[in-house]
């Protein structure tokens, strides 16, 4: 196609495996993508197996949110962008002109680095997605608010104030009910970009057992600075370097016995 | 270098001073400039409501004759009578007794004046024509017999008295004119356009209808000239301070009161009493006297309505023009042109107003469903609908600027939030943008709100009138008349300064009526300002 090439590091199935059911496996396939004519990744290829936790690592500026904004088409909204090579969820592309945007996020979860709740109840704000969604009764909404709430860490505390305003809660609190709402779509694929940067050690451990808990239902993306972070909650990790994938491997043999100088350097600390 | 650091210090420190006295003097002045303001308007416009004494003044006039005149003391001055000579003092009076001095004012020379003292049973008589009447009572007359005289002890419960009943008459004979005969007629005119066209065998029903309607209307109007002869029945006979006796029928007394024995209480009673008859009431004799109610009212409908027209358009062009145009030349442009329609002078719009939506939308209007009327328009002439138009037009881009900041202002991280849960562009708008964008959205009405109900000029051209017959908004059907003609505040405030007879007289009401109209924007901003702020509060972010 052109001449930036770099082998794909993990030898993907050419299709995803047929698990009955939609799993939530992403595939990137040489995918190449640019802010007007700045090119920020290039020729990426990596897969995402379901129920697992991707650790993507780098230094800043690498363009690490910028394959995961792309995996739920949130870089759509940005003027000017262009890409080259697909995006496949499950096997299918998520580039299908026939598909709505909003039905692929509905089967992706998003966690940004700055908590964002919405000015709205704690209630509202976790069935957010299912009343854009529309079509469900009160007791659902109360039944699927409790388990997204169960779910992040957030029902003991939340319970007896479902009515109070979301920006009462404290930070840790706001980004648990921001994984909350993303969790009670029933989604597939949760995405989560540096979900701890602003938070204190506590709430960091919280979110980071969490984490655990939830990739038995869910593909984790996770992109984060904190390499203890990625060494603890991860089962895969991939490292970027200006753009490209250096290298991409379980996350022990990432952090024990890296092929490349590059990762090696950054996971010591040796980094620029 | 180091030497250097505390004089570069030293310069910051002295050329800063001077620049917070100069920012604060500007501040102060302004500040000085709108309190004087409201203060000035606040002392003349309420002073009007106080009750005042009346002074009997005895003063030789040019000839060297000895006359009494009886006046409540407005104003003293100075005036320079004639050049290089002493100015004198004098005082502005009012006498009332227009009918008789044919002036209700009158300018005395202190120096001249003999005697002043405050005669005890002076009566101040509000009456329909003529404004007041300051004389001494002689006696309540029924017919031609020589009735009550006022030193009998029941004089002034009985003359208390037959005031009342004439009001409860006056009253009774305006509603009876005003919508009981009104709505016969306007019943009478619909039949008869229908009889014209109707097909021949209606046509005798239809006229037979009109038949009776028309002789309903001969009982009622033989009704009404009964109750206004009754009016007439009694008469009040008083002597002015120069002698004469005059006489009024007690029909067209509205109130009356004696000013030199009111106490504090009773006086402070009289002003909440004026201030309220002011406020509720209709003007009388071209705006002179009387109250300002329909002036009030049709103000703060207009305002209303001009406000429910312009947020729905001003807040959806906003939002295309941010959330959905594509940013460029266009739009840019597009935008400078809207902030430019904000410097338009608003007689400019009143034009439009005139040509486009009366005429021009109106007229149409006329032509295709009412051309039964014609050539009388129906629509197609000024009233309210097209006066709120035209100032929702005038206003738009205030409330297009103060909402487009308001949506950019709204965190990014707000929208991919609701993007990422699967809502459309749409619904983050709707449940996103627009609540937060809320309390920005209403600080542009509020501008758009006091803008609008101080406006005149272009009202002047599509629907405000000096005298409106009726109200907007009425219990008749279909209850809200757009098409009315209306009166409002500020073309008020004009009229009575610039277009009355006697703009002497006229200028308290002024003073009074521009106190009123700064209480309804004030009322109007505080009703929007306490919505922002609840709001405000809901979607106040909270610290950590
Ligand atoms: N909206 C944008 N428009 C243009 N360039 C962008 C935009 N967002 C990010 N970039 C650029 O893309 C590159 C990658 O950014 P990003 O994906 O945010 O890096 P990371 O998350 O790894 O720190 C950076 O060079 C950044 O300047
Ligand atoms: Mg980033």
């Amino acid at each position: 196609m052109d001449q930036i090439t770099s082998k794909p590091i993990v030898s993907a199935p050419a299709e995803a495996p047929q698990t009955g059911r939609d799993s939530g496996y992403v595939s990137i396939r040489d995918y190449d993508f640019f802010y007007g004519k700045q090119q920020v990744l290039f020729s990426i290829s990596m897969d995402m197996p379901e129920r697992q936790v991707t650790a993507l690592i780098g230094p800043s500026g690498c363009g690490k949110s910028t394959l995961l904004r792309n995996i739920n088409r949130m870089n759509d909204l940005i003027d000017g962008i262009s890409h080259r090579g697909d995006i496949l969820i499950d096997g299918k592309t998520i580039y299908n002109p026939h598909i709505e945007v909003t039905s692929l996020r509905k089967r992706i979860g998003m966690v940004f680095q700055k908590s964002n709740p919405f000015p709205k109840s704690i209630y509202e704000n976790v069935v957010y997605g299912l009343r854009v969604a529309g079509g469900y009764t009160k007791s659902q909404l109360d039944q699927a608010c409790e388990e997204a709430l169960k779910s992040a860490a957030l029902w003991d505390e939340a319970k007896d104030r479902l009515t109070d305003s979301a920006l009462g809660l404290s930070g840790g609190q706001q980004q648990r009910l921001c994984i909350a709402r993303a969790v009670a779509i029933r989604p597939d694929i949760l995405l989560m970009d540096e979900p701890c940067s602003a938070l204190d050690p506590l709430a960091t451990s919280r979110i980071e057992e969490l984490i655990t808990e939830l990739k038995k239902d869910y593909t984790v993306v996770i992109v984060t600075h904190n390499m203890q972070q990625a060494a603890r909650v991860s089962d895969r990790t991939a490292f970027f370097y200006l753009g490209k994938l250096i290298e991409y491997d379980s996350t022990l043999t990432i952090f024990t016995t890296p092929k490349q100088k590059q990762t090696e350097d950054y996971i010591t600390g040796r980094f620029g | 270098m180091s030497a250097q650091l505390p004089k570069t210090k030293g310069i910051h420190h002295t050329k800063g001073e001077p620049l917070v006295w100069l920012t604060a003097m500007g501040l102060t002045i302004g500040l000085v400039m709108v309190a004087s303001l409201l203060l000035v308007i606040i002392s003349q416009g309420v002073g009007v409501f106080w009750p005042k004494r009346v002074t009997r003044f005895v003063l030789p006039d040019e000839s060297g004759k000895r006359i009494e005149v009886d006046g409540v003391v407005v104003k003293r001055q100075l005036k320079t009578a004639e050049a290089g000579k002493a100015p004198i003092e004098e005082i502005q009076i009012y006498t009332g007794n227009r009918e008789v001095y044919s002036l209700a004012f009158r300018y005395l020379d202190v120096h001249r004046i003999t005697s002043e003292s405050l005669p005890a049973d002076a009566l101040l008589i509000e009456r329909l024509e003529n404004g007041n009447a300051i004389g001494t009572p002689i006696s309540l007359k029924t017919g031609s017999s020589t009735g009550l005289p006022a030193e009998d002890p029941s004089f002034r419960s009985g003359l208390a008295k037959a005031i009342e009943e004439a009001s409860a008459r006056r009253s009774a004979i305006d509603h009876l004119e005003k919508h009981v005969i009104g709505r016969n007629a306007a019943e009478i005119s619909e039949l008869e356009v229908r009889a014209k066209s109707a097909a021949p065998d209606r046509q005798q029903a239809l006229e037979a209808d009109i038949a009776t309607l028309k002789t309903r209307y001969q009982e009622l109007a033989a009704e009404a000239k009964r109750l206004r002869k009754v009016q007439n029945e009694q008469s009040l006979e008083y002597r002015l301070a120069s002698g004469e006796t005059r006489t009024v029928a007690i029909g067209s007394i509205i109130d009356h009161h004696y000013p030199n024995q009111l106490g504090f209480l009773s006086r402070f009673g009289r002003f909440c009493e004026n201030l309220w008859n002011f406020v509720s009431e209709r003007p009388r004799e071209a705006n002179t006297e009387g109250g300002i109610f329909p002036a009030i009212f049709g103000t703060f409908v207009m305002t209303l309505l001009m406000s429910l027209l312009v947020a729905p358009f001003g807040v959806l062009a906003a939002i295309y023009l941010r959330e959905y145009a594509k940013q460029g030349p266009i739009v840019r442009m597009v935008r400078i042109a809207v902030n430019n329609l904000a410097g338009v002078p608003s007689i400019v719009f009143g034009v439009f107003g005139l040509g486009f939506f009366v005429y021009f939308v109106g007229g149409s209007i006329d032509r295709a469903f009412f051309s039964q009327c014609l050539p009388n328009p129906t629509v197609g002439t000024g009233g309210i609908g097209w006066a709120a138009m035209t100032l929702a037009l005038m206003t738009l881009p205030v409330v297009i600027v103060a909402t487009e900041e308001a949506v950019v202002a709204v965190p990014r991280g707000a929208r991919e939030g609701s993007l990422a849960c699967g809502a459309s562009k749409w619904q983050t708008i709707q449940r996103i943008v627009l609540p937060a964008a809320v309390p920005g959205i209403l600080t542009g009405m509020i501008l758009a709100m006091a803008r609008g109900a101080g406006e005149v000029a272009p009202l002047m051209l599509v629907g405000v009138v000096k005298l409106a017959p009726s109200l907007p908004l009425d219990l008749e059907y279909p209850f809200f008349h757009l098409n009315q003609k209306f009166m409002h505040l500020g073309f008020h405030i004009y009229d009575l300064g610039f277009q009355s007879p006697d703009s002497e007289a006229a200028r308290p009401m002024v003073f009074a009526t521009t106190l009123f109209l700064i209480l309804l924007v004030i009322v109007l901003n505080l009703g929007a300002i306490l919505l922002r702020e609840r709001l405000r509060r809901r979607f106040a972010t909270a610290a950590f």
